[in-house]
């Protein structure tokens, strides 16, 4: 054939096909009014949320004869470290003057064993519930998931009562107690959900090549299921981190959790009000859902990456 | 019963009201290769699941070799499977897939060695042993997962629709290469599939399932010249066969089949049973026992007009106006025939079909 249409790259020789006129891609103005309103917007968005943190940062780093002059917004004169030295270890709360630092040596007291404990028990729940249907499964996880329905006020009272008869009532293993429940609804559901959309081939080849129970879930389910532990994780260590209500209920002062113990201070009515002292201490506390964040946010869109074989 | 290598006797299987499987009954001889034939929601997945020990039945019974197996464990019921989606372990190497199982099982490490290295050689995966599933094409995943089934190193092969998610050209590849394994292993196989193609050319017999029945089980060839009825006249083939509803009349004393006025001589067909006069009855023709132009001595001729014309290569498919409705033959690729020509078509009467309108049976 004369005519033949010369592939890509192959025009070079002889003369070129292409007709005058546009060709290539289609340019874009960079100030369309269509990317200013999409930036616009972007912008206007993050400044409104990184107002606060800016306040914070800065109220952090002034000495209170600066703070008083009122500017929040200009930039520390002159930089101290003093605040924040003070939030972490010299911060009174009622008759304890060892700052912050007790009470985040409490949360992860807290945190470590709740996240772990809730994650194992609702990742064999969620496991047994999407794979094992054993009999009456469909009811079990129909009231688990009711469970989560309920508001908290209306359980604390009942709860009080149980951990007191059990004589765990104050103590830091009563709260863990009480953190590992409550995130079972929610956990049981992510994991369940998960391993059901994990294909269910697997499973069965996995049980004719003779795996049990066990085998399964330690051999095959788990190495694929990265990246929902990551979700599982980030959501306990936020939520119990976070967590003022059962702190405040559950435990004595000397247990009481970050949360807690930077209410007492940014609260507490004596003397003047250390603005300084304050925003240093919130950044501290903020600081650990914060770190969780940047860090497992990588690894949970790699897990997400290196989970799956498609056919 | 010695020759009997699987045996399924009056299996049912339900959830909750819907019934899935009913009595069913069916009998694998040792070393036979048995395709389950069906299209998607017959059964024919639940019955491998059943077989396999992954599904509880609900009734009857499930032999392999001899051994009432209906309450094993997948594993002890000496099977090995392989999946559609191939089901590999995505974070082991090949080798650690091969050998998950006979590791669970504890088998001693020179004997797994043994047993992995003879599996990739048969299905030549030598290289691929240190790979992990996901750096492997869907073929290659195919065969690790054969392999698999392989090294366990059991009576009964179960093959869940394994080429189903291969691309045409691959599909035919691993198609021949299991026919290859079947003959060198000798080991009894049971094969789901959709594809009559697959169906036709891998077994020994098959077994057409249509709501949890066996609509008809024999070879290939009978399957496909003698179906026993409608649905496996119409499900087996491609083009589907020509149906021609009519009723058997008498035309001095010879029998014909009246389709919009047009008769079919049937003295040629091997009916079962006389063919009572008045019988309302579906003729099935397949296209390629239909000649076109052609002077065959004893046939009578019809009447057609070419409506559409397929070219395929090595066959050409027309599609023909006859008998007030729209039928196809199958002839040679050099024969080639224009929209609206007219021609002359005859029947090959011994190889019809011819089924009970009402029972939809072979008669």
């Amino acid at each position: 054939m004369a005519d033949t249409i010369p592939l890509k790259g192959q025009a070079a020789h002889g003369a070129s096909r292409l007709a005058p006129g546009p060709q290539g891609r289609k340019p874009r103005p960079m100030f369309s009014s269509r990317n200013i309103m999409i930036y616009g917007a972007l912008i206007f968005a993050a400044a409104y949320y990184l107002l606060p943190l800016y306040v914070m940062i800065v109220t952090s780093l002034k000495g209170m004869p600066e703070i008083r002059l009122g500017n929040i917004f200009s930039p520390p004169v002159e930089i101290t470290f003093e605040p924040w030295v003070k939030a972490w270890a010299t911060a009174c709360t009622g008759l304890n003057c060892d700052g912050l630092s007790r009470g985040f040596w409490n949360s992860v007291r807290i945190t470590i064993p709740s996240t772990i404990m809730s994650i194992a028990i609702a990742s064999i729940n969620g496991y047994a519930l999407a794979n094992w249907r054993f009999k009456g499964a469909d009811l079990f996880f129909t009231i688990l998931i009711v469970g989560a329905f309920i508001p908290y006020q209306v359980m604390i009272y009942p709860i009080v009562i149980v951990l007191r008869e059990m004589g765990l009532y104050g103590s830091l293993t009563g709260l863990i107690i009480v953190h590992t429940i409550f995130g079972m609804p929610i956990l049981t559901l992510l994991f369940r959900n998960y391993f059901s959309s994990l294909p269910e081939e697997l499973f069965k080849a996995a049980r004719i090549d003779g795996a049990g129970f066990w085998t399964i879930y330690f051999k095959i389910m788990l190495p694929m299921s990265l990246p929902i532990f990551v979700v599982a994780m980030i959501l306990q260590i936020t939520g119990i981190w976070n967590d003022f209500l059962f702190g405040v209920v559950f435990t004595r002062p000397e247990y009481y959790p970050m949360t807690v113990q930077l209410n007492n201070i940014v609260n507490s009515v004596q003397g003047v009000k250390e603005y300084n002292v304050n925003m240093a201490a919130t950044i501290l506390t903020g600081a650990v859902p914060l770190i969780v964040y940047f860090v497992s946010g990588r690894l949970f869109v790699r897990g997400i990456a290196a989970g799956a074989v498609k056919g | 019963m010695n020759n009997v290598s699987v045996s399924v006797r009056d299996l049912s299987l339900s959830f909750g009201a819907v019934t899935v499987l009913d009595t069913l009954n069916l009998d694998i001889q040792n070393g036979e290769f048995l395709v389950l034939l069906g299209a998607s929601g017959c059964g024919k997945s639940t019955l491998l699941n059943c077989i396999a020990g992954l599904l509880d039945v609900t009734d009857g019974q499930i032999f392999i070799k001899d051994r009432n197996v209906t309450w094993e464990e997948p594993k002890d019921r000496g099977i090995g499977m392989v999946f559609q989606s191939y089901a590999l372990y995505p974070q082991m190497t090949v080798e650690r897939n091969l050998s998950f199982g006979l590791r669970v099982a504890k088998l001693p490490a020179a004997e797994i060695d043994k047993r992995v290295a003879r599996a990739a050689e048969i299905l030549q995966i030598q290289p691929l042993l240190k790979r992990k599933p996901s750096e492997l094409s869907g073929g290659q995943r195919q065969r690790v997962a054969i392999g698999r089934a392989l090294v366990r190193d059991v009576d009964v092969f179960l093959f869940d629709e394994p080429l189903s998610n291969l691309d045409a050209k691959l599909r035919s590849e691993l198609r021949v290469e299991i026919k290859r394994l079947h003959q060198s292993l000798n080991n009894t196989m049971i094969y789901v599939t959709h594809d009559q193609i697959e169906a036709l050319t891998l077994a020994d017999r098959i077994a057409v399932m249509k709501s949890g029945v066996i609509q008809q089980l024999a070879d290939p060839m009978t399957i496909y010249n003698f179906p026993e009825n409608l649905f496996v006249a119409g499900f087996i083939g491609s083009p589907s066969m020509n149906f021609f509803r009519g009723e058997i009349k008498d035309r001095g004393g010879r029998k014909v089949i009246e389709v919009n006025g047009v008769d079919f001589g049937m003295e040629a067909y091997p009916a079962r049973g006389p063919l009572e006069t008045g019988r309302k009855v579906v003729l099935g023709v397949r296209p390629e026992h239909v000649k076109v132009d052609e002077n065959v001595p004893g046939q009578e001729v019809h009447d057609a007009i070419v409506d559409i014309e397929e070219p395929m290569g090595a066959d050409n498919l027309l599609w023909l106006k006859h008998a007030g409705q729209t039928m196809s033959v199958r002839i040679a690729g050099a024969r080639r025939y224009a929209p609206g020509t007219a021609l002359k078509i005859s029947f090959d009467m011994s190889m019809a079909s011819v089924f009970d309108a009402a029972t939809e049976n072979r008669i």
